[in-house]
């Protein structure tokens, strides 16, 4: 049974393993996945601790749901304390490797400690191994999975693993597994590399116990149809997410230049159907990869066909490579998008993040603010595609001062460059904004603001306000399970109603990572799919445990509100720009100067935006500074935390 | 025949379970439901189909049995417990007779033959009785249960279709010089 799946501690300072059955009272409180983990970051750390030191843990594996039939079931949940923004880190990546870990018995390793020398944790029907990883470290992401594989004398192990970034403490080095997927964007690579951690390995024959096997046959399978029949993830399934460029770069929702502009010109070579040419090219006309048990198969595979990287396979480029290798840049060629997706890859870096601040010392290198003498020589314009390259190689070596500098995550960078730089760095919490522009989307901007981990489109983006869907649509989706009779609009350039609609994405992204299921599968980016009422009978039919709708929903709000604790203790206000829910200046005060009619012009007024932020605490029972409430943490059954239940 | 669902089955002889592994994603959708279906469980390890994978080349192929008309399992078997069931177009094993001896495991080609070690005993594919789980949940057809004759008719006409395209091709040329 899912349920019966274990907990296991490994701490590498003393090489203690401990492994422990989860308790049904935490699993009917958090489900697994990301919840639990959150439950798990606030209870195992002190407010404080050095990312870096051993006091910190490492947390990884699925969900509730995990290797189950229920589609997109191959989750990993990677959650730490993130030395990019001090406050949470939290990754989730598909694959293969939790469903492996599943099998395996375990739904969740938390490491704690540190190694005297370079290691990999191997897990195997019931058992922990800690292995000597001495050989395989400098290794690249894949070539590291190959090498365990090797190690252990068995083609069918998974691993999540770290690249030479994760080593190097570069701090938004990632956790990979197979070739591409990636928890990233806060530097969990780099709290395993701090520990000496090169991997975690899985290997299982162990059942996974269906709870009503043959009702969940059928309702999986009316599921996955529900699924897959959703145009979105037709449109998915054929182009991957560089589907989503075409239409937000025309529009002018796409960040260029670091923030001076809002669209890429001339970007016809890396418009989804070109890049799909390509694909089609190298990997013939079935080129698209899946994770477990997801019929989406939103995973492009290519050969890079020219340059000095001519021939690497790899997999991908994601949307957010376009905007961080081309858009960000400025350098909208296939061959340079191609060849910085393989690089990240190999070196398991963040690509929004590297490209990020690439594009940032790229406007600091404009403007004066760096120059030759920072860079070495290296000629950091807007628009040269070799220095965006050889930029990937230097942070993710900690090659050259700049190299070095950008590496610390951006910042620490600019309290080292000083004058102004700080103003030009497009942040929330200390990360790098996703390669949009949300200027002319005040939901969205509020997303991005109050984003758990930092400027985030994954946490609790209400991307179908793009779609201007009719009032008496939104409102059927945005009144369930919950009942909700304040205004929406389907304008998205508005303001009013977003905080409810915030808050309601982050509430189904939370669900959705709790079960161990692809955000795809969900109310993201197609407004027809699974949704609570789905979902409390998927996770009966597989696993026996019966929750309604609306007790998902309450775990959901539980699990937010953990992860907002956590973030509180560690230094979280309102209005800090470094750490708070607050946008750079930016967006305030400069127009849009490209892109539709209802985009050109248009800044995020402040005072509405504030008015946004009030409201979307008012859902989420926080007061007027961001914090919860002891009514809202008595409902919760949170006035107790820690309560070291785990 | 008509199945617990009261849904009628047809019972075509000389139907197969079709590969086409160029289209198949690398889920592994089929193994989970395979399990599902025979044993109530998730596990790989007792799937009668498995997605064999090079992950570096982005090539995945789903192997199965071939259901061979003069199957070496057939042939080996010491205790004549494997017999071809023309009805359903299938090779069985017959349990009571079986005696776990993994003959049939050694000499199948294919290597379509497991042994599970869980309840120890030999598996194979038995076509889900007519209605093949990995089929139904194949979303993009790389596993796909269709009459035999038309494999070979599909093949001739993708073979036909690049004789046609080269001549094309040397016409073009022709007219060039």
């Amino acid at each position: 049974m899912p349920l019966d799946r274990k907990i296991a501690y490994v701490d590498l300072t003393t090489g203690n393993i401990d492994i422990k059955p989860i308790p049904l009272e935490i699993r009917k409180r958090y489900l697994g996945g990301r919840g639990l983990h959150a439950y798990l970051l606030l209870n195992h750390t002190q407010k404080g601790c050095d990312p870096y030191g051993p006091d910190n843990v490492v947390l990884m594996g699925g969900g509730i749901l995990c290797g189950t039939a229920a589609s997109g079931t191959g989750r990993c949940d990677v959650m730490t304390k993130s030395p990019l923004t001090g406050l949470l880190s939290s990754g989730n990546m598909g694959g293969f490797f939790t469903p492996e870990l599943t099998h395996a018995g375990f739904h969740t390793i938390l490491v704690k400690g540190q190694a005297k020398h370079p290691v990999y944790i191997f897990a195997h029907d019931g058992e922990i191994e800690i292995r000597d990883a001495r050989d395989i470290w400098g290794m690249s992401v894949t070539d590291t999975q190959w090498a365990i594989r090797e190690d252990i004398g068995d083609r069918e192990v998974q691993s999540a693993v770290i690249g030479p970034a994760g080593e190097n403490k570069v701090a938004y080095a990632n956790v990979m597994t197979l070739i591409k997927n990636a928890a990233g964007r806060c530097g969990a690579g780099g709290v395993m590399g701090a520990k000496n951690l090169k991997a975690v390995a899985a290997r299982g024959t162990m059942d996974l116990k269906i709870a009503h096997p043959m009702e969940a046959l059928e309702f999986n399978k009316r599921f996955i149809d529900q699924i897959v029949s959703a145009k979105v993830n037709q449109t998915m399934g054929k182009l991957g997410t560089p589907f989503i460029w075409g239409a937000t770069n025309t529009w002018g929702g796409v960040r260029n230049r670091n923030f001076q502009y809002n669209q890429t010109e001339y970007a016809d070579e890396i418009e989804p159907e070109a890049l799909d040419e390509v694909l089609e090219e190298t990997m013939g006309p079935y080129h698209m990869a899946a994770c477990y048990g997801c019929q989406v198969h939103c995973r492009g595979q290519y050969k890079i066909p020219d340059g000095p990287y001519a021939g690497k396979y790899d997999e991908g480029p994601e949307y957010t490579s376009q905007g961080a290798f081309c858009g960000n840049t400025d350098t909208p060629r296939m061959t340079t998008l191609l060849t910085a997706n393989h690089l990240v890859d190999q070196y398991g870096v963040d690509n929004l993040e590297i490209g990020s601040l690439i594009s940032w010392a790229m406007e600091l290198y404009e403007l004066g603010i760096i120059t030759s003498k920072e860079t070495d020589g290296l000629d950091l314009r807007f628009g040269n595609d070799d220095a965006v390259i050889e930029m990937v190689h230097r942070i993710c070596k900690r090659d050259s001062w700049l190299g070095d500098t950008l590496a610390e995550g951006g910042i620490q960078a600019s309290d080292v460059i000083g004058k102004d730089s700080f103003d030009y760095l497009i942040q929330v919490k200390g990360m790098s904004n996703l390669h949009s522009d949300e200027r002319g989307t005040p939901g969205l901007a509020l997303n991005i603001a109050t984003a758990s981990r930092g400027s985030d489109h994954l946490r609790s983006r209400p991307a179908i306000d793009l779609y201007h869907l009719p009032e008496p649509v939104l409102r059927k989706i945005y009144s369930n399970p919950v009942a909700y009779d304040g205004p929406l609009s389907s304008e998205h350039t508005e303001y009013i109603g977003k905080a409810w609609q915030v808050f309601w994405q982050e509430n189904t992204y939370m669900a959705v990572d709790c079960l161990g299921i692809c955000k795809y599968h969900t109310t993201f980016l197609g407004a027809t799919l699974p949704n609570f009422e789905d979902w409390s009978k998927v996770l009966y039919y597989n696993t026996g445990l019966d929750l309604t709708p609306v007790q998902i929903w309450d775990v959901a709000r539980r699990a937010n509100m953990v992860e907002r604790m956590y973030n509180l203790r560690e230094g979280l206000q309102r209005r800090d720009l470094r750490k708070g829910d607050m946008l750079n200046h930016r967006y305030f005060d400069e127009p849009c100067r490209r892109g539709a009619k209802d985009v050109i012009g248009k800044t995020i007024d402040k005072e509405k935006f504030e008015t946004m932020i009030d409201e979307f605490y008012e859902h989420k029972g926080l007061d007027e500074e961001g914090v919860p409430t002891q009514l809202t943490l008595e409902s919760l059954g949170l006035d107790n935390e820690p309560s070291h239940l785990l | 025949m008509i199945d617990a669902k009261g849904k009628r089955i047809m019972h075509n002889n000389t139907k197969v379970l079709k590969i086409d592994y160029e289209k198949c994603t690398g889920c592994r959708t089929c193994e989970q439901v395979c399990v599902l279906k025979h044993d109530g469980v998730i596990n790989p390890m007792r799937s009668r189909i498995r997605v064999v994978k090079w992950d570096m080349e982005g090539l995945y192929i789903p192997m199965s049995c071939q259901q061979c008309q003069d199957a070496p399992c057939m042939v080996g078997c010491p205790v004549g417990a494997i017999s071809r069931n023309d009805e359903m177009n299938r090779v069985e094993v017959d349990y009571d007779v079986c005696i776990g001896c993994r003959t049939c495991v050694s000499v199948c080609p294919f290597g379509a033959m497991s042994f599970n070690p869980i309840e120890r005993k030999v598996v194979k594919c038995d076509l889900c009785d007519g209605d093949p789980q990995c089929v139904r949940f194949c979303d993009v057809k790389a596993v796909q249960f269709v009459d035999s004759a038309s494999v070979s008719l599909d093949k001739k006409r993708s073979a036909a279709s690049r004789l046609k395209a080269a001549q094309k091709q040397a016409l073009a040329l022709h007219e060039e010089m």
